[in-house]
C-alpha cells in the first residue's frame, strides 16, 4: 500500500457528469447548477478529510480512445480505485470502448485494481429501463473481458448514478467503504449497538459530504438513507441559524426526532466531521438512557481507532 | 359579520409562466421546487379551498394568465372575479420582456378592485429573483416597486412588495405575511406567545401553522447577531424535512436538538400550530454532560400548559 492518502480516480468522456459529480458532492453545488459548468481540462482534486482521508482526482475527459501516455503509468502507480463515468442518457458505445482501453491498461499494469463504473443521468431513464441499460452494459463489458482473455484481472462493480437523488452519494459511500482498513471494525462495532440498544438500521455519516463510512449489517433501503441524510441537514441547518459558539464548545451535537408512525431518528456528533445516525420505533427511545450510554461507547471505540490509525501512519509518513 | 366570514377569497394573477401555480403547489401542496417543472399551464381559473388554522379556509383563485383567459376576467367575468377579494397576489415574472404590458394588467386589476372590493388588501411579488445576478437584485426589485407603487397610487390601494423566488426561502416570508394579513386576532397570539417564551426563559418562540409551516408569530427576547431571515429560513428547513418524511409515508411530529450552544425543540401546539422554542447556551454547571435533561422536559410541560391558551385562540378568530 502506498503511505499517502488513499487515491480514486474519476474518468469518463466530456460531459459524462464527472465535474457535476465532483461540485454537487463535495462543494455542494445544486444539481441544476451543474448545467453552466465548463468543460475541466486539467487534472482537479479534491480532498474529503474524513477518518480515512481520500483524494478524489478527476481526470480530463477523453473524446475517444484511451491513450497510455509515460504519464499514465507514473499516476496509475498510485492510484487505490477507479471510477468510470457514463452517460446513461447518451449513446455509450464509444464510452464503453474508451472503458475497455483503460480495462486493458489496468489488468496489464495494475491488476486487481477496483473499478467503479458509474452508469451516470439516470435520472432521465424509466425504472424498467434503468435496469435494461444497466443489464445492456454489463453484458457488452463483460463480454469484452472475456474476448481479450483478461475477466480476472480486473475486478468490477457497476451503480446506477444521478446528482439529482441520493444514489450518487450511496455509490460513492461504497467506494470509500473499500478504501477504509477499518470497516470490518466500523461494521461491528455498529451490528453491536443496533443489537443491544433496539435500533433498526444505524449510519456512520461523513456529514459535509453526506457519504456513510458504515452501516450495520441489515439491508439498506435508499429511501431510509435519504431520510437520514436529510435529517442531518435539519439538525445542522438549524443549529447554524442559532449557535453563535465555535466548535470548541462543550458538548457534541444531539439531535431527536420523531414521526407519527413510531419512528424516531436519532443523531450524535462524533470525531472528524462524523456522526451517528439511526433509526428505531419508539419502543427503543424510551430506553434512551441505554442508547446513549451505548453510543458513548461508539464514540469511544471510533476514537481509538482513529488514534491507533494515525499512530500507524507517523513512521510511514517520514 | 356573516356565517362564511371565515371563507376568505385571495386572487392570485400574473402572467402566464410568471410561477403562480409554482408558489402555490410549494406552500400548500408540499411539492419540492424541482416538482413544479412538472406543472402545466393553467386553464381558466383554479380554485382550491384550503384549511388553514383550523377554522379559517383560504379560498384561492389561481388565474390562469394566457391572454385568452386574461381578456375574460376583465369583461365577462369581472363581477365573478373580482367580488368579496380580501387580498390580490400579483406574481411579476423578473424576466418578463413586456414589463409595461404586465403593469398594465395590474392596473387593470386595481381598477377593478376599487369598483368591487376596495377594502383588498394588495401584494406583488417580483419573483424568480434567482435570475437576477445577486449584486443587482436590489436595484431591479426596487425599480419595480417603485412603477409599481405609482400604478397604485392612482387607485389609492397601498401595496407590499416582496422579491421571491421558489429556489430559496423568500417565499415563505412573502406568504407568511400574506397570511399573517388575514389573521384577526395576531395581536393576541403574540402576546400570549411573548409570555410563553418569558416563563420558559426562551431566546426566541415560534408560531408556525401547521401544514404550511408559514410563521404565524415569534417572540424575540434575544435579536443581536441573530440572522434575520431566520424564520422563513426555518419554514423552508422544515418543509423539506416533511417532504422527506412523506417519502417513508410517515409525518413529521416533533424535533428536540442539543446544539453545543443551544437547545431547539419543536412540538405540536394545536392541532393546527407548531411551536419552536429555542434556549440559550447553558453556562458553565452543566456544561460536563451532554445531556441536561430537565431543560426539554420543563419545556415540553410549558408548551402542554400553554396548548389550552392557544386552541381558544384559534376559535376566537373566526369570532
Ligand atoms: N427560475 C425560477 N423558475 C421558476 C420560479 N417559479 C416558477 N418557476 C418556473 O416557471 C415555470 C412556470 O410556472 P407556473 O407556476 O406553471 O406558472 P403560472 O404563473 O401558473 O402560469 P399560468 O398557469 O399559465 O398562468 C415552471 O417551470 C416553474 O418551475 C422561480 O422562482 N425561479
Ligand atoms: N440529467 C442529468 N444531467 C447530469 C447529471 N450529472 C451531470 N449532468 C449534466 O451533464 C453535463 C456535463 O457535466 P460535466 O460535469 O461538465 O461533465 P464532465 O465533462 O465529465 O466533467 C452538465 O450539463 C450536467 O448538468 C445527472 O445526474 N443527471
Ligand atoms: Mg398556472
Amino acid at each position: 500500500m502506498s503511505p499517502a492518502n488513499p487515491t480514486v480516480f474519476i474518468m469518463g468522456l466530456r460531459r459524462s457528469g464527472k465535474s457535476s459529480i465532483r461540485k454537487v458532492v463535495f462543494y455542494d453545488m445544486q444539481p441544476l447548477d451543474t448545467l453552466y459548468i465548463e468543460s475541466t481540462s486539467t487534472t482537479t482534486s479534491v480532498q474529503l478529510e474524513s477518518f480515512t482521508d481520500i483524494t478524489f482526482q478527476e481526470l480530463p475527459g477523453q473524446l475517444n480512445m484511451f491513450e497510455p501516455t509515460p504519464e499514465t503509468d507514473r499516476l496509475f502507480q498510485e492510484v487505490d480505485a477507479l471510477i468510470y463515468v457514463i452517460d446513461a442518457q447518451d449513446e455509450y458505445l464509444h464510452a464503453l470502448a474508451n472503458l475497455q482501453g483503460i480495462l486493458e491498461y489496468v489488468a496489464e499494469h495494475r491488476p486487481g485494481l477496483q473499478v467503479e463504473v458509474f452508469i451516470h443521468k439516470v435520472d432521465g431513464l424509466s425504472d424498467d429501463f434503468r435496469l435494461d441499460t444497466r443489464r445492456d452494459i454489463e453484458q457488452r463489458v463483460n463480454d469484452e473481458l472475456i474476448d481479450a482473455d483478461i475477466e480476472n484481472q480486473v475486478s468490477l462493480s457497476f451503480h446506477l448514478t444521478s446528482i439529482f437523488d441520493h444514489s450518487i452519494y450511496e455509490a460513492l459511500s461504497l467506494v470509500i467503504q473499500k478504501l477504509t482498513p477499518e470497516l470490518p471494525q466500523l461494521e461491528n462495532m455498529l451490528n453491536l449497538l443496533c443489537q443491544h440498544s433496539g435500533i433498526d438500521k444505524a449510519f456512520l455519516f461523513d456529514v459535509r459530504s453526506k457519504m456513510y463510512l458504515a452501516t450495520d449489517s441489515s439491508p439498506v433501503d435508499i429511501q431510509t438513507y435519504e431520510v437520514c441524510s436529510d435529517f442531518i441537514d435539519v439538525a445542522v441547518d438549524l443549529d447554524n441559524l442559532y449557535d453563535s459558539s465555535g466548535p470548541e464548545a462543550g458538548r457534541p451535537m444531539l439531535c431527536t426526532s420523531i414521526l407519527n408512525n413510531g419512528v424516531v431518528l436519532y443523531l450524535r456528533q462524533m470525531i472528524r466531521g462524523l456522526s451517528l445516525v439511526y433509526l428505531m420505533r419508539r419502543e427503543s427511545a424510551q430506553k434512551l438512557a441505554l442508547v446513549e450510554y451505548n453510543t458513548d461507547l461508539v464514540a469511544e471505540g471510533l476514537e481509538k481507532l482513529y488514534a491507533a490509525k494515525r499512530k500507524s501512519r507517523i513512521p510511514a509518513a517520514s | 359579520m356573516t356565517a362564511t366570514s371565515s371563507r376568505r377569497k385571495l386572487l392570485l394573477m400574473g402572467r402566464s409562466g410568471s410561477g403562480k401555480s409554482s408558489m402555490r403547489s410549494i406552500i400548500f401542496s408540499n411539492y419540492s421546487a424541482y416538482d413544479t417543472r412538472r406543472l402545466g399551464a393553467t386553464m381558466d381559473v383554479e380554485h382550491s379551498n384550503l384549511r388553514f388554522l383550523g377554522n379559517m379556509t383560504l379560498n384561492l383563485w389561481d388565474c390562469a394568465g394566457q391572454d385568452a383567459f386574461m381578456e375574460t376576467y376583465f369583461t365577462t367575468q369581472k363581477d365573478h372575479i373580482f367580488r368579496m377579494v380580501e387580498v390580490l397576489i400579483h406574481v411579476f415574472d423578473v424576466e418578463s420582456e413586456e414589463i409595461s404590458k404586465d403593469v398594465e394588467t395590474f392596473a387593470l386589476c386595481l381598477r377593478q378592485l376599487s369598483d368591487y372590493s376596495p377594502n383588498a388588501k394588495i401584494f406583488v411579488l417580483i419573483h424568480k429573483i434567482d435570475l437576477v445576478q445577486p449584486g443587482k437584485r436590489e436595484e431591479v426589485y426596487s425599480s419595480m416597486m417603485q412603477a409599481l407603487r405609482e400604478t397604485s397610487k392612482v387607485y389609492g390601494f397601498p401595496i407590499q412588495g416582496y422579491a421571491t423566488s421558489i429556489w430559496d426561502e423568500s417565499l415563505y416570508k412573502a406568504w407568511s405575511s400574506i397570511v399573517c394579513e388575514l389573521i384577526p386576532n395576531m395581536n393576541a397570539f403574540e402576546s400570549h406567545l411573548q409570555h410563553f417564551a418569558k416563563i420558559s426563559e426562551a431566546q426566541e418562540a415560534i408560531l408556525f401553522e401547521k401544514t404550511t409551516f408559514l410563521v404565524i408569530s415569534h417572540a424575540s427576547y434575544k435579536t443581536a447577531d441573530m440572522d434575520p431571515k431566520r424564520f422563513e429560513k426555518i419554514s423552508n428547513i422544515i418543509k423539506t424535512y416533511k417532504q422527506s418524511c412523506s417519502k417513508m409515508r410517515s409525518q413529521f411530529q416533533s424535533l428536540q436538538l442539543r446544539g453545543p450552544g443551544c437547545t431547539i425543540i419543536i412540538e405540536n401546539l394545536t392541532s393546527n400550530m407548531f411551536i419552536m422554542v429555542i434556549l440559550p447556551r447553558l453556562e458553565v454547571q452543566r456544561k460536563e454532560s451532554h445531556i441536561n435533561a430537565g431543560d426539554e422536559d420543563i419545556v415540553s410541560l410549558n408548551i402542554k400548559a400553554a396548548r389550552k391558551t392557544f386552541e381558544r385562540l384559534e376559535m376566537d378568530k373566526a369570532r
